[in-house]
């Protein structure tokens, strides 16, 4: 069922905010600390679950992938509710700051991309995917 | 019209879902055929969204961007937390475990440098434009981590009203700007596997700019970039009101 899908992820979200409210709460914060890093690790877990017990059905993929592929919409729509004017407008201070800050981070992860191994490439990882499933002969 | 115009109010999420997918499918036909392929449709749609809240904020004199116009009220809902929140946990649906698990002490080290150097950023730049008190110092640091954090340090602190306004304008700026560069940096600074997005996710911050700019760049790398920036305004909390306001004390002795 597609439903299950969907609840599934709610369930996931929702365990992950109140989880992060509480450790929030418990490190003496006003903010909701890694709520929905919690979220997705339970939902990686929820997947490896269902999927060695063969219970990850399509219907039940399509309810979450289907949130998943809004996600670029969504982003878009928060996008168009920031308070860019006032982002703008606030002076030297606030576009150097902003400029300076981002500069330095964008130095620092090409530095770390860097440092140790290589990482694969999603194409690579995809190309070694495919690869794979042609191979093992039974296709998903 | 009053008829046209109760009828996309009342459906305001439907309205936001057309209009969305009408920018969307603009902004994919520019990149096609007018970019050839150069800046990707989901960059354009995000710089799209982000002069039409300028533009509504001219308009209306709002905070909220397109969201202060009553028949765009969805846009709200739509781009809110809530549903923000739920489409980002449902792309970890796609997230390779392995992958995850060879980047996870390299992306520590990346959330723990990404809330440092943008404060210290910060702190430095407020110092050079004039603020001398500790609290002002740390709660513009604060805005340079993320535009939660700024506030949330300076609620904590109690910093003045222009001040925690500044921080946020800040971080938001920071927001944007991360979206808008990354898809432009993201070749020079080896941004194509999962574990250079965590890092970058670690690193930059701002779930709405880590999460843009990567969809903007590619979005198989959005759920290895979210699974560490969304620790990062958490950690920013945690620590800025704290161990960074009492070294930034001690450093400027008010």
């Amino acid at each position: 069922m597609m439903i299950s899908g969907v609840a599934m992820l709610a369930l996931c979200t929702l365990l992950g905010s109140v989880v992060g409210d509480l450790l929030g709460v418990a490190l003496g914060v006003k903010a909701n600390v890694g709520g929905v890093g919690i979220a997705m690790i339970l939902l990686i877990a929820t997947r490896l679950w269902l999927s060695r017990r063969g219970l990850l059905t399509l219907p039940l993929k399509l309810g979450v992938e289907f949130w998943g592929a809004l996600y670029i919409p969504i982003v878009v729509a928060m996008a168009a509710q920031q308070n860019v004017l006032v982002a703008a407008r606030s002076g030297p201070l606030v576009l150097i700051a902003g400029i300076a800050t981002v500069l330095v981070c964008f130095a620092t992860v090409a530095l770390m991309s860097r440092i140790g191994q290589r990482g694969e490439t999603m194409d690579e990882i995809e190309a070694r995917a495919r690869g794979e499933l042609a191979a093992s002969g039974n296709p998903v | 019209m009053e008829i046209l115009k109760h009828g996309l109010a009342a459906n305001s999420l439907l309205t936001a879902f057309a209009i969305v997918g009408l920018v969307m499918w603009l902004s994919n036909a520019i990149s096609k055929h007018v970019l050839f392929g150069r800046v990707h449709g989901s960059a354009i749609a995000i710089v799209l969204g982000l002069a039409a809240a300028f533009a509504a904020g001219l308009w209306t004199g709002g905070e909220k961007g397109v969201v202060d116009i009553p028949i765009l009220s969805g846009i709200g809902l739509m781009g809110g937390a809530m549903l923000r929140d739920f489409a980002i946990v449902a792309t970890a649906f796609e997230v390779d475990v392995a992958q995850a698990r060879k980047a996870g002490a390299v992306g520590a080290l990346a959330l723990g440098l990404g809330t440092l150097l943008p404060f210290i950023v910060g702190s430095l730049l407020a110092v050079a434009f004039g603020y001398t008190d500790a609290i002002s110092i740390t709660t513009i640091g604060a805005g340079a981590i993320t535009y939660i954090v700024g506030p949330v340090t300076g609620a904590a602190l109690g910093a003045s009203s222009a001040v925690i306004a500044l921080s946020i304008a800040t971080g938001v700026f920071k927001a944007v700007l991360v979206m808008v560069g990354t898809p432009i940096v993201a070749k020079a600074i080896g941004l194509d596997n999962p574990r250079s997005a965590m890092v970058f996710g670690g690193l930059m911050g701002t779930v709405s700019g880590v999460s843009g700019g990567l969809a903007a760049t590619d979005r198989r790398l959005v759920p290895y970039g979210a699974l560490t920036a969304t620790f990062h305004t958490g950690l920013g909390c945690l620590v800025a009101p704290s161990i960074l306001y009492l070294a930034v004390r001690a450093i400027a002795g008010v």
